[in-house]
């Protein structure tokens, strides 16, 4: 009975492909629902704590009241340190990669390490920024935790730069030349301009990314209980304070770690979505 | 072209024209004027392509040169001894080693087929529609800083492992027979299985975009020729698209592994702490990056701090080898596809 053989192993096959379309569901709900929950408990934990004084208030010593104006304001310090040191660095490196050595060997290894580098540990560039700048200075400061956070910078940036200058068409660069304007005049001018969307996306992620790091800060800028402009020494930053209100035993400053922890996932989120709409909107033109 | 004849033909151009002679000079000036700008930005541009080569090279020596004393008082031991006493100022990597490599394998043994199946969901079973956001969601999970899962699991994750998967796993598994001995001890609630486990959380979107981008890749064509034989949705995942995307999921899984490898702050807060190497996973226990974040503001001593560079040294090591692994096949799959 050739027919019953061939329909059973048919019956066989609808339904390995039922349980894995079953499975492949229930992954993605699995996934899905990570999600839900910890924004749902990120929500519920840090929303309670959210008020002015949070924005107005120095960190509270443990069993009084208090806020988080200086590790924001020393968040906010560091990323522009970070940001205004790794981007021209960053933009200048991919320029380079994507109009002049395209085709190179220095570019082919750039690119490797670089995506080395995106991928590094963020403790590893913490140690590295210890030893060359903490180290011999012999103090902790917040000019260390900015460079720090710009060796994170420097990767996205060159990674994003490189990709959109490389989707620039020849012909705008060839029409640019031929109206007699210097390579780099051509660059900066058409092929920037061109890529921009792209390349401030590469940017915004970039700070995205810094935002919450906690880890390169750690022996860098360390932390500072009050407030402090001085960036020659420690300065307080949200990652830092979350760390280390979170591993104390005191409730309120649990509870301060908690808000904290949603205003640095709100602002990440605010960043990745404006990033996101950037390029799509860019694509669209 | 090369830079002088170029210049001389703007020469000739000049000198041949029919200008007023106050008019050439001034133009040659211009000209001489954007040709040093040009150099300059190129050469700008060169200088910091070859920065980012050597931030990597400073980041190696800089770690060598930090772990010497370390290296030069242990030696070899360092690497395979389970000892670790800032008080006697004895130091080894043993444990750290270990706790890195099991977390990030639970982490793997997880997120791999839950992320590829995901994959597969995003690309050959979901609606439209549905596509876009279910993959942005997934990609705002990864966006999630990682002091966020810390924190969450110090507070919610590990308080409700030690309530039910924990209890449930000495009772079950902790009695069959090979296996018990990674399910004994008490519940601790942190230890070696929560870090596993919310790093999984952590890599799961990692591993499930670059998949999905990967399946994305195969040739309609092939899934075309596959559907019309006759195969099953599954069938065609299972024989066509995995296959012909290896490599990629490959090199995607070990980019996740990189990742796990060095992640800090998830990790520190749930892992314990605990430089000893424990048969169950239920146990505290450390992890190279752990132990850096932990104690490297407390290291007193010269060969403390530099017995936790060491450590840093080592999964610099580590993760390196397994990216440039990932690159290298991520890169075949690339020039495979372009």
């Amino acid at each position: 009975m050739p027919d019953t053989v061939a329909l059973s192993r048919y019956a066989g096959r609808r339904r390995r492909n039922a349980v894995a379309t079953a499975l492949s569901f229930a992954a993605t709900a699995f996934g899905l629902g990570w999600l839900v929950l910890i924004l749902g408990v990120l929500l519920w934990e840090g929303f309670g704590g959210l008020s002015v004084a949070v924005f107005t208030q120095m960190t509270p010593p443990p069993g009084s009241n208090g806020g988080l104006l200086n590790p924001i304001f020393g968040s906010l310090i560091l990323t522009a340190i970070a940001v205004l040191i790794g981007t021209p660095i960053g933009i200048l490196a991919g320029t380079y990669m994507a109009e002049y050595g395209r085709h190179d060997r220095l570019t082919s290894v750039v690119r490797f390490i670089n995506d080395i580098l995106l991928s590094a540990p963020s403790i590893v560039i913490g140690l590295f920024i210890y030893q060359v700048m903490v180290a011999p200075l012999g103090h902790f400061s917040g000019w260390a935790g900015g460079v720090a956070l710009a060796v994170i910078v420097i990767p996205v940036v060159v990674r994003t730069t490189e990709d959109m200058l490389v989707l620039v068409p020849n012909a705008l660069r060839e029409a640019a030349t031929s109206i007699g304007l210097p390579r780099s005049m051509a660059i900066t001018h058409i092929c920037y301009r061109a890529a921009r969307a792209g390349m401030v996306t590469g940017v915004l992620l970039a700070v995205a990314r810094i935002s919450g790091e906690t880890a390169p800060l750690l022996f860098t800028s360390l932390n500072n209980q009050f407030w402090s402009t001085d960036l020659n020494g420690p300065m307080s930053s949200l990652p830092v304070v979350i760390f280390q209100f979170a591993l104390s035993p005191y409730k309120d400053w649990q509870a301060l770690a908690w808000t904290g922890a949603l205003i640095i996932t709100l602002a990440v989120l605010a960043l990745s979505i404006t990033a996101r709409s950037l390029t799509s909107s860019g694509k669209r033109s | 072209m090369q830079p002088e004849e170029r210049q001389s033909v703007v020469d000739v151009a000049l000198a041949s024209g029919v200008a007023i002679p106050g008019e050439t000079a001034a133009r040659t000036k211009v000209l001489g004027r954007l040709r040093l700008g040009d150099a300059v930005f190129r050469h700008l541009t060169r200088a910091a392509a070859i920065a980012v080569l050597l931030l990597l090279t400073g980041v190696i020596i800089s770690l060598i040169e930090g772990s010497l004393p370390a290296f030069r008082k242990f030696g070899f031991e360092f690497l395979i001894s389970e000892r670790w006493n800032p008080v006697t100022e004895i130091f080894g990597a043993l444990p750290a080693i270990y706790g890195t490599v099991i977390t990030s394998l639970i982490a793997m043994l997880i997120a791999v087929p839950v992320g590829l199946m995901i994959a597969y969901f995003l690309t050959e079973l979901c609606p439209q529609w549905l596509r876009r956001p279910i993959g942005i969601a997934i990609e705002l999970l990864a966006g999630i800083p990682s002091i966020i899962y810390g924190i969450w699991g110090l507070f919610m994750f590990a308080p409700f492992l030690q309530a039910t998967l924990q209890p449930f796993l000495i009772d079950s598994l902790g009695h069959v027979p090979l296996i018990a001995p990674l399910f004994s001890g008490p519940p601790y609630g942190i230890g070696i299985l929560t870090a596993g486990l919310i790093l999984a959380i952590m890599v799961l979107p990692f591993v499930t975009s670059i998949s999905r981008d990967v399946f994305e890749a195969v040739p309609a064509v092939l899934k075309e020729a596959a559907y019309g034989v006759g195969c099953t949705t599954w069938e065609v995942m299972r024989y066509v698209v995995l296959p012909y995307a290896r490599i990629g999921v490959i090199g995607g899984v070990m980019l996740a592994l990189g990742r796990a490898l060095g992640e800090t702050m998830a990790v520190t807060f749930v892992i314990g702490n605990a430089h000893r190497i424990s048969a169950s996973l239920l146990a505290p226990g450390t992890t190279i990056s752990a132990s850096i974040a932990n104690e490297f503001t407390e290291a007193t001593s010269d060969l403390y701090t530099s017995a936790l560079i060491a450590l840093g040294l080592i999964l610099f090591v580590i993760t390196f080898i397994v990216l440039a692994a990932a690159r290298y096949m991520l890169l075949r799959i690339e020039r495979r596809i372009g």
